[in-house]
C-alpha cells in the first residue's frame, strides 16, 4: 500500500531537458513543484570532474551515465511475425538516467526543423500526389507550425547559449548559414565555433561541389556566455569527450549548466531523485490525473497527489507509463486503431569512413567537440525534388566527427585484421589521416502502421511490469533514401582527396545492438485527430487533460536532424499554453 | 537592490547616527514591537553584523536559536541562543544588558564572553544601532533551545581570564570617523570595522588570538582556510581590483577575477548579498585605502625542477578550466593571476587543490560553480609541486610549498567534516 505524500500543484515524471524547462517555468508561475526522477542526481564538479570525465572506458564502453538493464529494459522484435526478446545491454540508443538526463550526454546538437517538416502529410501529398506515398506510411501534420514554434526555439538556444551561423534571418538568407533554414527572428547567442582541419576541408569540398556548407548549431560554447536565467557557461577546450559523457567544464549546455542552478533556489520547487514513477494514477473514471505512485530505493512506495502532472521522461519510458497507466487507447496495429504506441520512429544513419595520404594530411582528430562539423542540408526534408528518386525525406551530412578516442575511433582500412601487429600498425599508419564522422548522414525515419511500440505479453520488470515492446524495422523508402544520401555524402570525401572511401549503408534488418543515435520519437504523438494522436497540439493529453507529455514521443514521425532542439521548443510551447491558458481555466485547450 | 525603501533606510540610518551625538536615547529602555523603524533598521543591521551564520545551528536549523560549534584556535564555543526566549534566549535581558555584551563582551550575568564573539568589533557600533538590533531579534518568534556555550578545554575554559586578554587586546574606544574623508568612506569604515566585523577573518592574530592592528585585514587563516588580504596592496590584497570588483564580489559572490568559497561563501549568502549598493560601495571605498605590506619578491626561476613538474601537471589537469595563462574565466573559473589567496600562506590553495570547493550561488550570480578535489589522484609531492608553480607564475611570487606541507594539510582536512 502505498504511503500518501502531501499535495503539490504539479507533480513532473522526470528531471532531464523536458522536465527541467517545465519546472523552471510552473515554479516561476509560482506553483508548488516536485520532480520525480528515477536516477541519481548529478552535478558537474562531483560527477564528471575534468580529473575523470574522460574516461572512455568508464562511460563510452561502460556505459556509466545510462540506465542500468537490471533496473528496467525494453523487448525487441523487427516484425510482428517474430518473438520480441529482452534486451540486456544497450546498443542501438542509450536509455538516459539521472538528473539532466540526456542533456548530460548530448552532443549538443542543436537544430530546427524546416517549415514543411511540420505540415509534412499535406506538403508532400501537395507536391507529389498521395500515390507518392509508400501505403503503409502513417505519417502526419505535427498541428503545429514553425512559425508558432520560432520563438520558442529561440528561447532554448538563447537558454544553451548556442553557437551557430543564422543562414535565414527574417527571411533574408546569411552567408555562412543554413540557406534551407526556416526564419529567425535573430542570430544565434553565439558565434559558431571554430571548425578543425577535417572539418574546414569538407566545407571546402562540399563547396566547390556547389553545395552551401554552414557549420552545426553548437550546445558547445565557442566562448563564454551568460544565459538569460544569468546562469554561466564557460568556452570549450574541444577535448573530444562530448557524447556519451558529461562536460566538465561547464562548456555544454545541459540542465546542469542552464537551469537547475536557478531552480534549485526556488523554495517552491523540489526534486526527488532515486525514485521511479510506476503509474500515473487517474480517478475512478479515468479523466483526471490523481498524482503518480512512485518507488524509492528501499523499494518503498509512494503515492504523489498532484492537479497537473507533466511526462517528462525517454521516449519509450513516456509511452510504457501511458500504457501501463491505462491512458488513451493502446494502438493496434492490425485495426489500425488506438494511439498509444503509433508512430514510432527512430533515424537512419550511415557513415562513410575514408582514408588519406598520411604524408599530406593530419587531421588531430582528437581536437573535436561534440557538435562540431561543417553540414550540408541541400538532401534534407524536401529540400530537393524526390520526384525522380522514389522516396521522401532525408537528412542532412557533415563531416561532424566528435572526436579520436583511442578505443571507439581507430578507423583502418577495410582487409586489416581484427587484431594483432598488423592492425597496431594499420591504427599507427591511419590515425591522424583517417576520418570517421560516426552519424555523417543524419537521415529521418518515418513512420509505418507495423513500426510500433506496446506492452511485452511475456517479459515483466522487477515490480512485475510488463516491458515496453518495440517492433522496429527499416521499410524501403528509408533503405532508398540512404542508398542516395551516402552516396552523395562519399562524392564530398573524394573531393578531399581521399585515397580510399568505405560506405556503411544502413540496411535492413534494423540492428538493436549496434548504436544508431538516441533519436527515439513518437508512440505518444501530437496532432489534430483524437483518432491518430495521444495528445492534441499543445501536448495535451486528448483523454486526461491535466496530464501533458512532454518529449520526442510528440514526434508524429522524425525529421533529418537531430531532435533535442524540436523537443525543447514543443515544451516551451506547450508550457506556455499551460501558462497562459490552462492554469486560468483548466481543462482541454482543444476540443477534438 | 537600491529600491526606495533601502534609500529610506540609509537615509534614516544617517539621521540615528547624527542623532546619536546627543544622549538623546536611553540605552535601558527597551523599544516597542511598534517602532517600525528601529526594528527595520535593526533588521539591517543584524544582516550586517551577520549574527544569524553563527547564532544558527545548521543541524538544527532554527535561525538565531544558538547552538553552532565555532572553531577557535583555543577549542570550541557554541553560540548562544540570541532568540527572545525568557529562560534560554535572550527576553529577559535590559536593553543595557544586551549592548554590554555586544558591545564590551560581558553577559547579564556579569560572566565574560569569549571573543568568538567579535565584540571587539561590535564595540565600534554605536549605542542606537546596538539597540536597533536589539529591537528587531526582540520581534523574533522565541526557541526554547538550552545551550552550553563553553566547551573549551582548561585553561582557557575560565572566563575570568578574558579580564586578561580584554586588558591585553580588546580596544573598547568607540569609532572615530575622519573628516577629511567623505561620508561614504566612513560608512564603510564603520562597516568593516564595526558591524561587518571583517578583521575577525582577515586581520592576522598574536598567540593569544588578539588582534594585529598595525596589520589590519593583511590576512589570516583559520578554519581550514586563509582569509586574504583585503588592503589596497596590489599583490596580495585587492590592488588589482576596481571598486566595482569589490563591491560586485561581495553582492554576488563573484566577479571578473574571483568566487567566495567557504566562510566568505557564508558571508556572502547571509550577510553581505543582502547590504545595500551604497554600503557595499562605500566598504570598497574604505579597503581600497587599506594600506598593505607587500614586499618585492622574485619568483621561482622557470627552469627550477619542481616548476617543471608543477608546470606539467597544470597543463594536464588545471589549464583546461584555469587557462594556459591563469586567467580562468571571468565570473566562472578563478583568475589565479595576482590573486589575493594565491599570494598568501597556502593553506586555501591545497584545501581547494586536495578537497575542492564549492562558490556560492547567489540571486544575480546562480551558477555556483565548483572545483573538483584532486587530493585522491595527485601524491603530495605533486600537490607540492604544481602548488608552487601556480604560486610562482604570471607574476606570482610566494615561497615554494613542499611535501611535507601538503601531508599536512592533508591531515588538517581529515579532521574536518566540510
Amino acid at each position: 500500500m502505498a504511503r500518501k505524500l502531501p499535495h503539490k500543484d504539479v507533480v513532473i515524471v522526470g528531471l532531464g531537458w523536458t522536465g527541467s524547462i517545465a519546472a523552471y517555468e510552473l515554479a516561476d508561475a509560482g506553483l508548488d513543484v516536485v520532480a520525480i526522477e528515477r536516477g541519481p542526481w548529478r552535478d558537474t564538479a562531483t560527477d564528471y570532474a575534468p580529473n575523470f570525465a574522460q574516461d572512455e572506458l568508464r562511460y563510452r564502453i561502460r556505459h556509466e551515465l545510462f540506465l542500468r538493464p537490471d533496473q528496467t529494459t525494453f523487448t525487441f522484435r523487427n516484425k510482428m511475425s517474430d518473438t520480441a526478446l529482452p534486451i540486456r545491454t544497450w546498443g542501438a540508443f542509450m536509455p538516459p538516467n539521472g538528473v539532466g538526463g540526456g542533456g548530460v550526454h548530448w552532443n549538443g546538437e542543436t537544430w530546427r526543423f524546416l517549415p514543411s517538416d511540420f505540415v509534412l502529410r499535406t506538403h508532400l501529398i501537395q507536391r507529389y500526389g498521395a500515390r507518392f506515398l509508400p501505403q503503409d506510411m502513417t505519417i502526419q501534420d505535427w498541428g503545429v507550425t514553425y512559425e508558432e514554434l520560432e520563438a520558442h526555439y529561440d528561447r532554448f538556444e538563447y537558454l544553451c547559449g548556442i553557437s551557430g551561423t543564422a543562414g535565414n534571418l527574417q527571411g533574408r538568407i546569411q552567408p555562412g548559414g543554413n540557406p534551407f533554414e526556416g526564419p529567425r527572428s535573430r542570430p544565434y547567442p553565439n558565434p559558431a565555433q571554430q571548425q578543425p582541419f577535417s572539418h574546414a576541408l569538407f566545407a571546402k569540398a562540399a563547396q566547390e561541389l556547389g553545395y552551401k556548407p554552414f557549420p552545426q548549431p553548437s550546445g558547445n560554447m565557442s566562448k563564454a556566455y551568460r544565459n538569460p536565467l544569468g546562469v554561466r557557461l564557460g568556452p570549450c577546450t574541444y577535448c573530444g569527450f562530448c557524447e556519451w559523457f558529461g562536460c566538465a567544464n561547464y562548456s555544454k549546455s545541459s540542465p546542469q549548466t542552464t537551469i537547475l542552478p536557478v531552480l534549485v533556489r526556488k523554495p517552491n520547487f523540489q526534486a526527488r531523485d532515486n525514485s521511479e514513477v510506476t503509474r500515473i494514477n487517474t480517478d475512478p473514471d479515468g479523466k483526471r490525473a490523481t498524482g503518480v505512485t512512485f518507488v524509492d530505493t528501499r523499494g518503498e512506495e509512494w503515492e504523489q497527489p498532484a492537479d497537473l502532472v507533466i511526462l517528462a521522461a525517454y521516449t519509450i519510458f513516456n509511452v510504457q507509463l501511458l500504457l501501463l497507466s491505462g491512458i488513451g487507447a493502446p494502438y493496434d496495429p492490425i485495426a489500425n486503431r488506438g494511439v498509444i504506441g503509433r508512430n514510432f520512429t527512430h533515424q537512419t544513419i550511415s557513415d562513410v569512413t575514408s582514408f588519406f595520404d598520411k604524408s599530406r594530411f593530419v587531421f588531430n582528430p582528437f581536437i573535436a567537440s561534440g557538435a562540431i562539423g561543417m553540414c550540408i542540408d541541400e538532401f534534407n526534408g524536401d529540400n530537393f525534388d524526390h520526384g525522380p528518386h522514389g522516396f521522401v525525406g532525408g537528412g542532412y551530412m557533415g563531416q561532424v566527427q566528435t572526436n579520436g578516442r583511442p578505443i571507439e575511433t581507430t578507423p583502418v582500412p577495410p582487409g586489416t585484421p581484427r587484431w594483432g601487429a598488423k592492425w597496431k600498425q594499420a591504427v599507427r599508419d591511419n590515425y591522424l589521416s583517417a576520418l570517421k564522422p560516426g552519424t555523417g548522414v543524419h537521415g529521418s525515419m518515418y513512420s509505418y502502421r507495423d513500426v510500433y511500440v506496446d506492452l511485452d505479453p511475456v517479459y515483466r520488470d522487477r515490480l512485475n511490469r510488463p516491458l515496453l515492446r518495440i517492433t522496429m524495422d527499416f521499410h524501403d523508402n528509408e533503405l532508398k533514401q540512404n542508398l542516395f544520401l551516402t552516396d552523395k555524402f562519399a562524392e564530398i570525401f573524394r573531393a578531399m582527396g581521399a585515397q580510399q572511401v568505405v560506405k556503411e549503408y544502413r540496411k535492413a534488418p534494423y540492428d538493436i545492438t549496434k548504436y544508431q543515435t538516441t533519436h527515439l520519437c513518437g508512440g505518444a504523438v501530437m496532432g489534430e485527430d483524437p483518432r491518430t494522436s495521444a495528445l492534441n497540439r499543445y501536448l495535451q493529453s486528448w483523454d486526461v487533460p491535466n496530464l501533458f507529455v512532454l518529449g520526442a514521443s510528440a514526434f508524429p514521425q522524425n525529421a533529418g536532424y537531430n531532435p533535442t532542439g524540436t523537443v525543447a521548443a514543443l515544451a516551451y510551447w506547450s508550457l506556455e499554453a499551460i501558462r497562459n491558458r490552462y492554469l486560468k481555466e483548466p481543462g482541454p485547450l482543444v476540443h477534438a | 537592490m537600491p529600491d526606495a525603501r533601502y534609500k529610506a533606510l540609509y537615509v534614516s540610518a544617517a539621521l540615528m547616527l547624527a542623532a546619536c551625538r546627543f544622549p538623546a536615547v536611553q540605552a535601558g529602555d527597551p523599544p516597542t514591537a511598534q517602532d517600525f523603524t528601529e526594528i527595520e533598521r535593526g533588521r539591517y543591521l543584524t544582516t550586517v553584523a551577520d549574527c544569524v551564520a553563527c547564532h544558527t545551528d545548521p543541524d538544527d536549523g532554527r535561525p538565531f536559536a544558538g547552538g553552532r560549534p565555532i572553531e577557535t584556535p583555543f577549542g570550541t564555543v557554541v553560540s548562544a541562543n540570541i532568540t527572545p526566549d525568557r529562560e534560554t534566549g535572550i527576553g529577559t535581558w535590559t536593553g543595557r544588558q544586551f549592548d554590554q555584551a555586544v558591545r564590551q563582551g560581558k553577559r547579564a550575568d556579569g560572566k565574560r564572553l569569549y571573543p568568538a564573539m567579535p565584540y571587539v568589533y561590535y564595540t565600534k557600533m554605536s549605542e542606537v544601532d546596538v539597540r536597533a538590533i536589539r529591537a528587531y531579534l526582540g520581534t523574533l518568534p522565541p526557541v526554547h533551545h538550552e545551550v552550553e556555550t563553553n566547551r573549551l578545554p582548561f585553561p582557557f575554559n575560565i572566563r575570568w581570564g578574558m579580564r586578561l586578554w580584554n586588558a591585553l587586546y580588546f580596544d573598547s574606544s568607540p569609532f572615530k570617523s575622519d573628516p577629511s574623508r567623505s561620508s561614504s568612506w566612513n560608512r564603510g569604515a564603520y562597516l568593516v570595522q564595526g558591524p561587518g566585523h571583517c578583521g575577525s577573518c582577515h586581520t592576522p592574530k598574536g598567540i593569544l588570538g588578539g588582534d594585529k592592528v598595525k596589520r589590519a585585514l593583511q590576512g589570516y587563516s583559520l578554519q581550514g582556510w586563509f582569509a586574504p588580504d583585503i588592503t589596497a596592496d596590489s599583490r596580495r590584497g585587492l590592488g588589482q581590483w576596481s571598486l566595482e570588483d569589490i563591491s560586485q564580489f561581495l553582492k554576488n559572490g563573484h566577479n571578473r577575477y574571483a568566487g567566495a568559497a567557504g566562510p566568505m561563501a557564508e558571508e556572502v549568502m547571509h550577510s553581505s548579498s543582502k547590504m545595500t549598493d551604497a554600503d557595499l560601495t562605500a566598504i570598497a571605498q574604505y579597503l581600497q585605502d587599506m594600506p598593505g605590506h607587500s614586499t618585492a619578491r622574485q619568483p621561482l626561476a622557470a627552469g627550477d625542477p619542481r616548476m617543471k613538474a608543477g608546470g606539467a601537471i597544470y597543463q594536464d589537469l588545471c589549464a583546461a578550466c584555469h587557462h594556459q595563462d591563469g586567467s580562468g574565466v571571468p565570473f566562472l573559473i578563478p583568475n589565479l593571476r595576482a590573486a589575493a589567496s594565491v599570494e598568501a600562506q597556502p593553506t586555501s590553495v591545497l584545501r581547494v587543490i586536495i578537497r575542492g570547493t564549492r562558490t556560492v550561488g547567489t540571486q544575480n550570480e546562480p551558477t555556483a560553480p565548483a572545483m573538483p578535489g584532486f587530493g585522491w589522484q595527485l601524491k603530495d609531492e605533486q600537490i607540492a609541486n604544481v602548488t608552487t608553480y601556480i604560486r610562482n607564475s604570471w607574476g606570482n611570487a610566494v615561497p615554494s610549498v613542499g611535501a611535507d606541507d601538503v601531508r599536512k594539510a592533508r591531515e588538517e582536512l581529515q579532521a574536518r567534516s566540510e
